[in-house]
Order: C-alpha cells, then sequence, then structure tokens
C-alpha cells in the first residue's frame, strides 16, 4: 500500500547510504555531527532541574552540555517518531517486553529482561559520556572522518560489546 | 540561502534536530538496527546486518564529508584521542551495550516500535547513567579522561599519509570487508 515504506526492511546497505547521506546533511546544515547521547545527557539536566534547579545548572558538565530543548535534545525524540512511523507503514509495531532472543535463553518473564536493560542502560549511559560519543556520534559520524578518538572508541565498544554477549550467553548455559 | 545564518538560529536547529531524527529513526527501524535480536545477533558474530548498515554509512560520509570539507562547505568535528576516555569509557559502554542490546540511538528507535524493555529499562538506564557521569565529570576529568592522550588526531596523521590516500585505503578496506561476509554467507 504504501509502496517501499510500507517494506518491512530494507537492504542495510540502503540503510546505510541512507544514514550516511543524513551524517552529510548534519555537518552541511548543522554543522555538528549525528550523536545521540548527548540527548540523554540533556535530558538527565532537565529531570534533575526540576528537583534542585540552582545546584545542576552549577554542575560543571551541564554549563558544557546546558540541558535545553536544542538540536541535540530534538533528535532522539525525532528517532522515536521516524522508527515509529516506518514500523506502523509496514505493519510491525508490535508492544512487546521480551524479545525473541532473550526469551531463547532466559525465558519470558519480563522482570528480568528489564532489569537487565536498566542495569545496561545506566553502563551505556556512563560509557557514551565516558568515551565522549556513542555508536553514531564515535561509531559513524567520528569514523567517517577518520577520527583516531572515534576508531579507537567504536573498536573497545564491540569489544565490550561481544565479550559481554558471550558471557551471556554462556550463564543462560 | 545563507548556511550561517540557518546554522545559527536556534529555533531553526531544534526543529532540524527533530527532523534529523525523524530521518535517522525511519532509516535505523528500516535497517532492522532497532531490534534487540538483530544488535545481539551481532555482538554473537552470527548476524552482521549492524555492521553492514554502519560500514556502508563510514564509507557514504567519508566521501560526502571529505567532498563537502574541500569545498569549504562543513568543518571537521573530532575529538582528542586518549586511552583515559575512549578505552576505559568505550569498555564500560560495551559493557551496556551487550546487557542492554541496544545503543543510545536504537533505543530510542526500539521504544518507536513499540519495545517495552527499551522503554522501561533502557531508557531510564541511560538517563541514571548519564546523570551519574554528570556527578563524578569533574573528579573524573582531571584523574582519568585525559590519561594516555595519543598525539595523532586522525587516522591519516597516525599512518603518515595523505588524507587523499587514507580515504582510498578505508573505502577498499569497507568494500573488501562487505564483500568477504557476503562472500561466505553472512
Amino acid at each position: 500500500m504504501f509502496g517501499y515504506f510500507g517494506l518491512e526492511t530494507w537492504s542495510p546497505y540502503l540503510a546505510g547510504v541512507g544514514i550516511g547521506i543524513l551524517v552529510c546533511l548534519a555537518f552541511l546544515i548543522s554543522d555538528r555531527p549525528i550523536g545521540c547521547s548527548t540527548a540523554f545527557l540533556k535530558a538527565s539536566g532537565m529531570i534533575g532541574k526540576i528537583f534542585r534547579r540552582r545546584q545542576v545548572e552549577a554542575m560543571e558538565y551541564y554549563r558544557l552540555f546546558a540541558p535545553r530543548l536544542d538540536w541535540q535534545f530534538m533528535i532522539v525524540p525525532g528517532i522515536v517518531i521516524g522508527a515509529f512511523l516506518s514500523a506502523v507503514l509496514s505493519g510491525t509495531f508490535l508492544f512487546a517486553w521480551v524479545p525473541g532472543l532473550w526469551e531463547a535463553s532466559f525465558g519470558g518473564d519480563p522482570v528480568p529482561r528489564v532489569a537487565a536493560a536498566l542495569a545496561g542502560g545506566i553502563l551505556l549511559g556512563i560509557g557514551a559520556r565516558w568515551a565522549g560519543g556513542c555508536t553514531s556520534g564515535h561509531g559513524i559520524s567520528g569514523t567517517a572522518q577518520l577520527s583516531v578518538a572515534s576508531v579507537l572508541s567504536a573498536a573497545c565498544f564491540f569489544a565490550g560489546g561481544i565479550a559481554t554477549a558471550i558471557v551471556l550467553v554462556h550463564l543462560a548455559g | 540561502m545563507d548556511l550561517d545564518k540557518i546554522r545559527r538560529n536556534e529555533r531553526t536547529q531544534a526543529v532540524l534536530g527533530l527532523l534529523f531524527g525523524i530521518a535517522f529513526g525511519f532509516l535505523l527501524q528500516k535497517g532492522a538496527v532497532t531490534r534487540y535480536d538483530v544488535i545481539m545477533g551481532q555482538l554473537l558474530l552470527t548476524d552482521f546486518t549492524v555492521v553492514k548498515v554502519m560500514a556502508t554509512a563510514v564509507l557514504t560520509a567519508m566521501i560526502g564529508l571529505y567532498l563537502l570539507r574541500s569545498r569549504g562547505l562543513a568543518e571537521r568535528h573530532i575529538r582528542a584521542p586518549s586511552i583515559g576516555s575512549n578505552v576505559i569509557g568505550g569498555l564500560i559502554f560495551g559493557a551496556g551495550f551487550g546487557l542492554l542490546g541496544y545503543c543510545p540511538g536504537t533505543v530510542a528507535g526500539a521504544v518507536g516500535q513499540g519495545s517495552l524493555d527499551a522503554l522501561f529499562g533502557g531508557v531510564p538506564g541511560l538517563l541514571i547513567g548519564a546523570g551519574v557521569f554528570a556527578v563524578a565529570y569533574p573528579a573524573l576529568s582531571r584523574r582519568i579522561l585525559s590519561r594516555g592522550g595519543v598525539k595523532p588526531q586522525t587516522l591519516p596523521e597516525f599512518l603518515h599519509v595523505r588524507e587523499e590516500t587514507a580515504i582510498v585505503l578505508a573505502a577498499i578496506a569497507i568494500v573488501v570487508a562487505l564483500s568477504g561476509l557476503e562472500l561466505l554467507g553472512f
């Protein structure tokens, strides 16, 4: 019904070329790389400001990355909308607590899955800000500029991720 | 069209951020990399969709950004490398990546496709983690983040070759690696 936009998935190469062009457009029109982890930092600052406005505004890191509804924040609500549109157009939008691969190893109970996701999210948030970027900022935008910091970070993202995934599979037996 | 004016207008940029996000989220979901099973398949080395999407994006952006910069239409945006920041932070990120099964961009895409583990586990976790880092930042920045600084900022500097040479070599490496994956049946 929606032609190409209604397909469940595209070739990974087509999606990749599209993302590469998007990165170029971001440099051209917005003079910045595409990154996602800063949005979570800004959101954490905005939530913190509800409770302790002065203390949060005085913090060194939030002065470097002001908690505001700017480009770097808006990209993440945008991703939610874009992925929602893609899923709805292909008729694959589905509320699900436990992904298939997790269920095959650890069962369908949502509690352990959400607990692992929460713990993983905390490490991901710390690690992304520690390394100064995430899979998109370092992995794609930075690597495309042949940045040593980004290639080093991306290699460690995957080295750490592969090791953790293998340990997880062994825990499941 | 005045590029500088558009780049400096904060309200325009906030709207552009949303639009870039929508396009990015759409492409991530269509590329199947917003799925836990696809990302974990990559980390278990059984499904190479993530590598295919990322490597193609890097190849496209590497050539596009070089052309834009050589025409004065784009600036370079890179960070100073260090072991303390990139290696330690990267490994902490990796541990979270393997446990969550999404990264900061794809977790948002997963929320958009209805994955509730991303919405109620991954997103609050990322907010807590980023907030914890903000609190720890003054101590970390003095003691750890700049430790083991690496002098060359870019691969051409590191390899002592011209930028054009490095781009051609990287492009060949990506094409060979992707062709190899296809030939091996991944």
